[in-house]
């Protein structure tokens, strides 16, 4: 579903080379729930870049469900239509209330004006914020905003939910309701990308972990452990 | 289509009502544009009127030898024909030319006594040449002095009235053209000033853009409702520049028509309401869609 063919990603800074990725390869299966673990600057931010097409590669390619990611940009917003982003800062619409993040998704696939009724308050009832639909997000505390986030990446039926850092900035009786909402869509059968450096997460989960450092992979296990 | 069009129409509408801070300074700074337009407009009407009425208290006599025959006549009028720029040509003989000295000086008795002992009419026949422009004088006068009838010719009397003719026109061309000047620098100052408000605005909202791409958004979906703002910012900001002008040119109309008889600015205003309207609506809507298209371009590149 997901495949990274040697993947390697050099940033410039001050005329020095710094690679965020090297020769990185590996590949995700549908259905499949997969942690990223790694030390912060491990390469876990760049890798969900990547694979959202926010930057290009410097060497290799990034293939979702057979296509290359970077190579049609006109195509580009149907590929991510496929994909759930769920953010560490949230990255919701300020002008819109939580009823309007997440139906934007629904108006930019060009659903009709029922199914959205019908959809939205379903997934907001899903997430537990039905009462808080017509909030907007600066109304809102950081868990509820972040449940409107994964509201928002999930009322599509992406084929993936990338999570980079969904918890980064939550207490942890909100990341454990986030990371229970995560496993809830995974069993229900949409592929989920976690991206994380919270070990009791990582090791309560028992899926498959990927962990990077420095830019590579170093452990790559089905059932793995936060280990650096 | 009608959906998504209906949306973005609608989306629009709704980041005008809810960022209202920022549109009202666009609004603001788009009124004083389109002013600058308008401005412009009845500046280059006022000029033209004046410049009209200059030049048509302007026009030159050419003074035969003596009476010309009707076949004279004809020739030349035919030849005058060809020139550019003569916009009225008309003869008047040595009789008309009597019974008008005497209409205009019949009061004066002692010049009406002269004419009497004088016994014959001392006045030549002479053709009236009006010009549409007071720079055009000078050609006719050249073509005049050069033509093929040259020696039935007494005098022209351009040479007398050259250096009024000249002020004149100078004058008006010269009305014309810093008026024009004047306002193109501060339309174009207050272009920039737009753009550049319309700017902050669209750079306030780059984080929302970008989130709009990751999501999926298309460029359409995402620059539709900024256009949209834009057309709103433009719409309203001709609305209320066309009230200020016409409840300004209410009231300023009387004290022109001192300075401009036979010209009201008020009426010509009332009279082109619809073009005048046309004009800044095609400057505010065009500024507003252009500055936002140019401004939200950058974000949807990267």
């Amino acid at each position: 579903m997901i495949n990274f063919q040697k993947v390697t990603k050099i940033y410039q800074s001050d005329g020095r080379e710094i690679a965020a990725l090297k020769d990185v390869s590996f590949e995700i299966q549908p259905k499949e729930f997969i942690s990223i673990v790694g030390r912060s600057g491990a390469g876990k931010t760049t890798l969900f870049k990547l694979l959202m097409a926010e930057e290009k590669p410097t060497e290799g390619s990034i293939v979702f469900e057979g296509e290359d990611v970077h190579q049609n940009r006109s195509h580009l917003p149907h590929i991510r239509r496929k994909m759930g982003a769920i953010f560490q800062d949230y990255k919701l619409l300020p002008s819109k209330t939580a009823y309007g993040n997440i139906s934007y998704i629904m108006e930019v696939m060009g659903a009709s004006d029922e199914e959205i009724a019908n959809t939205v308050p379903q997934v907001l009832e899903l997430v537990g914020l039905k009462e808080r639909a017509n909030n907007f997000s600066e109304e809102l505390s950081g868990g509820e905003r972040q449940r409107v986030a994964i509201a928002r990446a999930l009322v599509h039926r992406p084929d993936v939910i990338l999570a980079d850092e969904p918890t980064g900035n939550l207490d942890p009786i909100n990341t454990q309701e986030i990371i229970r909402l995560l496993v809830k869509i995974n069993e229900m059968g949409t592929t989920v990308v976690l991206a994380t450096h919270n070990k009791e997460i990582v090791n309560n989960l028992g899926k498959r972990v990927i962990t990077l450092e420095k830019g590579q992979v170093i452990r790559d296990e089905a059932e793995g452990k936060f280990i650096l | 289509m009608f959906i998504l069009l209906n949306r973005i129409i609608k989306s629009g509408w709704a980041g005008f009502r809810r960022n209202s801070g920022l549109p009202l300074a666009a609004i603001f700074i788009m009124v004083l544009v389109i002013s600058m337009a308008t401005s412009l407009l009845l500046f280059q009407k006022t000029s033209q009127f004046l410049t009209q009425t200059i030049q048509e208290k302007l026009d030159m006599y050419v003074y035969f030898n003596d009476e010309l025959s009707s076949d004279e006549i004809m020739n030349i009028q035919n030849e005058l024909s060809k020139v550019s720029g003569i916009k009225n040509v008309e003869y008047v003989s040595k009789n008309d030319a009597l019974a008008r000295f005497i209409a205009k000086h019949k009061d004066d008795a002692s010049l009406m006594e002269s004419l009497r002992e004088l016994g014959k009419n001392p006045l030549l026949s002479s053709m009236n040449i009006r010009a549409w422009e007071a720079s055009q004088y000078a050609a006719i006068s050249s073509f005049l002095a050069n033509s093929q009838f040259s020696n039935l010719i007494s005098k022209i009397d351009y040479q007398q009235k050259k250096p009024v003719i000249e002020r004149l026109s100078s004058f008006s061309f010269g009305i014309n053209t810093a008026g024009i000047a004047v306002n193109i620098i501060l339309a174009l100052a207050a272009v920039f000033v737009a753009f550049n408000t319309v700017r902050l605005a669209i750079y306030n909202s780059k984080e929302e853009i970008e989130t709009m791409r990751l999501v999926g958004a298309s460029d359409g979906f995402i620059i539709g409702p900024f256009l949209i703002q834009g057309v709103i910012v433009g719409f309203a900001a001709s609305l209320a520049t066309l009230l200020a002008f016409g409840i300004g040119l209410f009231f300023l109309s009387p004290g022109l028509k001192f300075l401009l008889p036979g010209f009201n600015i008020f009426s010509y205003f009332i009279g082109n309401l619809l073009i005048i309207f046309a004009i800044q609506l095609a400057v505010g809507v065009g500024l507003g869609v252009i500055s936002s298209w140019l401004a939200i371009r950058k974000y949807l590149r990267a």
